[in-house]
């Protein structure tokens, strides 16, 4: 037993558990958010149910608990129809429930507004009048639904040319503005010739408006009537509809297509109802160009700092100061710097140079709000440090045999920093890229001061001049995910959306980093060498 | 009196008269006063810490890189001063090259190893750095070997062959010495051996100086040989006679395996 003890045996044993432990933490965590996450899509079958008393009800199971009061089992039904009942969610106890079934004729629409609609189909009518009741409800209400939304779908290019009329006369706007604010009388002339441009741009704008909503309203005359469990009859406009589905009569392939199309809705769609629907396009998409910018930022500074500190610097009570403030600056907590960021990008340098360059748009802040850039600019100032570090390190494990070498054959300080000393250290900045990266995408405190919000109109890159909107605000999923799961209205029907963006950060990062990482070992294995 | 200039060295490369250097305040070379012979080899033998090494350095200035290094003393390199402050390090260490004692292939092609040092003077002409790859790899008696993976990494070439890879490097450039810091102690004899049957070679256009612990290695390679004890220059003269008939007892008691 002492011998066991002697060799060390415990701690190996102490290690390889906190191992152990560390790995299942992180397997439950992700499998947890998975399983949450992944199954979300997945149209469940729609049960409807008589109760004891008489009502029915209809909707999916979601959720059963045990019943503390009764010793029996509850069960949670999403019933939806919010307009009608006012909530999405019921509980019922089994013992109440006297019949369980799942008609074919059950019918699930998500809405634009209003969440799930859980009913049965009644009549359609098109532009008012009421269809003959001889074909297949459900076969005509799919093919009209298509055709509205074709009709929807061709005023797509009428919206764009709206769009672009609209910033025209924005742009004109801004430019009338800045010239009466530099000198009214002298630039008369230029302002009312703009001003009538403005006008024509405006007046056909209001012209394609007008179009726009006689066709809009003649869409919406397409409605249809359904009707609840217990009867209660709704009448539905086709353009509400965003899908229809009847989760009952739907096989595996079907399911699964659905599933599919959910998906990529999530990828590249828009969200709906307050982010709790639909998709989180903007919010990715966000989160990746913010942690690119942050890099663009971050990189540089990190790796340029780092090669003075280890390679320039003389080696004294300075340079000891430089490198433990670095290290501090990397503890302290990133509201801190969110802040910080708010104070000194935005109070300070953006309305400064909204004073310099934008002062006809004032008091409307241009750079003198939160946005992108100056959301970038502070997760580089939180993720230098690590760069920082990461760098110096890398710069050190250069062997010094290789400096000498290059130094011996006539090469100056720089050009053995730039040819051998910064490839070989490559990997090592790679690594606080890596680590930069993940805790960028991660961060959300800090941005909530300098520039992210919960709906962003516009992303920061569109295809308007000059295409990068650097002052825009955006969206992030770490602060969609608080957004949606404690900020919303209808926390539980918004649960499962707070998983999914979970697992989409997740993956987001996981993403990143495996690539990064990957690049790197390619990377040292050319660089291994024997010399030192 | 150590001999300063032995009588048959006509044409001098490299005159050192009283240097000293001091790492802060210990003095680790005393008033050395060396001529080292043109186109010939000549060896440093000494026990670990005598300053053959720093002597060396002296040469290209590599102790440049240390901090607290001070010289006193000139060191001419044909009749110009190398010890001055101003002096162009870069241009001087084109002319003395250096292989060390691990070899020190850069993580790269064999072919980028061997234009170093013509990439970083400039030279872009692929017909001049193709002539330039075959001819040290020729002059370091490797080219046979690598010829036919010019453009593999040098990093998996063998320890011998990296050593030589580093000498081709070293000579690509035409200094007019090479300077080697031990450059076989982490060789096995046969590589030490090829090693060693280039120099000889190599004095042909270069002059040679080497730092070796191995006696007998001083004595098979090299044509002058300096015993250096404690910073001192204790002998230095014609190989021949260092080993068979030195003046001092002291460099008899070293060669002897007495003491060191």
């Amino acid at each position: 037993m002492s011998r066991f003890w002697k060799q060390g045996e415990p701690q190996v044993w102490g290690t390889a558990a906190a191992l152990t432990i560390t790995l299942l933490m992180v397997v439950t965590l992700i499998s947890v958010v998975m399983l949450n996450g992944l199954g979300f899509f997945w149209p469940s079958d729609t049960a409807l149910v008589s109760l004891k008393d008489g009502t029915t009800l209809l909707g999916e199971i979601t959720d059963k608990e045990k019943a503390t009061a009764t010793q029996g089992v509850k069960l949670q039904f999403k019933v939806g129809n919010r307009d009608l009942y006012g909530q999405d969610f019921r509980w019922v106890d089994k013992k109440d429930v006297k019949s369980l079934s799942y008609p074919d004729n059950a019918i699930v629409l998500e809405r634009k507004e209003n969440g799930n609609f859980y009913g049965f189909l009644k009549s359609l009518s098109l532009n008012g009048a009421q269809t003959p009741a001889s074909a297949d409800p459900w076969e005509q209400l799919l093919s009209q639904w298509k055709s509205v939304k074709q009709a929807q779908h061709n005023l797509d290019g009428l919206r764009d040319k709206m769009s672009d009329l609209n910033s025209a006369a924005e742009n004109l706007r801004l430019k009338i503005l800045k010239l009466s604010y530099r000198d009214k009388t002298t630039n008369q002339k230029e302002i009312e010739t703009l001003s009538v441009q403005q006008e024509k741009l405006l007046t056909e704008f209001n012209t394609l408006l007008d179009k726009l909503n006689s066709a809009t309203a003649e869409i919406n005359q397409s409605t249809a009537l359904f009707q609840d469990a217990s009867g209660e009859e709704k009448e539905i406009a086709l353009t509400d509809i965003v899908r229809a589905f009847r989760p009952n009569t739907m096989g595996f392939f079907a399911k699964s297509a659905f599933y599919a199309g959910k998906v990529k809705e999530l990828l590249v769609g828009e969200p709906r109802e307050s982010n709790t629907e639909g998709g989180l396009f903007p919010a990715i998409f966000g989160t990746v160009m913010m942690v690119l910018f942050m890099s663009i930022f971050s990189l540089p500074f990190g790796v340029i700092a780092a090669i003075y500190l280890r390679e320039y610097a003389k080696e004294g009570l300075l340079v000891r100061i430089v490198r433990i403030a670095v290290n501090n600056l990397a503890g302290v907590p990133s509201i801190v710097y969110g802040v910080f960021g708010l104070g000194f990008f935005i109070y300070g340098i953006g309305s400064g140079i909204d004073q310099l360059f934008y002062p006809e748009r004032l008091p409307t802040p241009t750079f003198g709000t939160g946005g992108i850039l100056w959301a970038s600019l502070t997760l580089a100032l939180l993720t230098v440090p690590v760069v920082i570090v990461s760098t110096e390190e890398g710069l050190a494990s250069v062997p010094k045999g290789l400096r000498q070498g290059s130094l011996s054959l006539g090469a100056t300080k720089f050009q053995t920093l730039v040819k051998i000393v910064l490839p070989m250290a490559t990997p090592g900045i790679m690594t606080g890229m890596i680590l930069a990266m993940a805790r960028a995408a991660g961060e959300v405190a800090p941005l909530m001061l300098v520039g992210v919000v919960k709906l962003a109109p516009a992303l920061p890159i569109d295809g308007q001049f000059p295409f990068f909107h650097l002052d825009r605000k955006f969206m992030h999923l770490g602060f969609h995910i608080f957004d949606v799961g404690f900020q919303s209205p209808n926390v539980e029907a918004a649960k499962p959306m707070v998983f999914v963006t979970t697992l989409l950060l997740l993956a987001i990062v996981i993403t990143a980093s495996s690539t990064a990482i990957h690049l790197r070992n390619k990377m040292k294995k050319k660089y291994a060498t024997k010399a030192f | 009196m150590p001999l300063r200039s032995p009588q048959n060295i006509a044409d001098p490369v490299l005159e050192i008269s009283d240097l000293n250097l001091f790492y802060g305040t210990s003095r680790a070379l005393k008033d050395i006063s060396l001529t080292i012979p043109r186109k010939q080899v000549t060896a440093f033998i000494g026990p670990s810490g005598c300053g053959k090494s720093t002597l060396l350095r002296c040469f290209n200035r590599m102790n440049d890189l240390l901090e607290n290094v001070r010289i006193e003393g000139s060191i001419k390199l044909d009749n110009e001063e190398i010890t001055a402050p101003d002096l162009d390090v870069i241009g001087l260490r084109r002319r003395v090259g250096m292989v060390f004692q691990q070899s020190n292939p850069f993580p790269k092609s064999i072919y980028e190893n061997i234009i170093y040092g013509l990439r970083i003077a400039g030279i872009r002409d692929k017909a001049v750095l193709d002539e330039t790859v075959e001819r040290s790899l020729r002059g370091a008696a490797i080219w046979d070997e690598v010829k036919d993976r010019l453009h593999d990494s040098a990093l998996g070439l063998s320890g011998g062959q990296a050593q030589r890879i580093c000498i081709a490097r070293a000579i690509a450039v035409n200094p007019e010495i090479i300077l080697m810091d031990e450059p076989c102690s982490a060789l096995d004899p046969i590589a030490t051996a090829k090693i060693e049957e280039l120099i000889n070679e190599l004095k042909e256009q270069y002059t040679v100086v080497i730092v070796t612990h191995n006696m007998q290695q001083a004595a098979r390679v090299s044509d002058f040989t300096a015993f250096l004890y404690l910073g001192e220059l204790i002998e230095f003269d014609v190989t021949k006679k260092v080993f068979t008939n030195p003046d001092k007892k002291h460099t008899e008691d070293y060669i002897t395996g007495r003491f060191g």
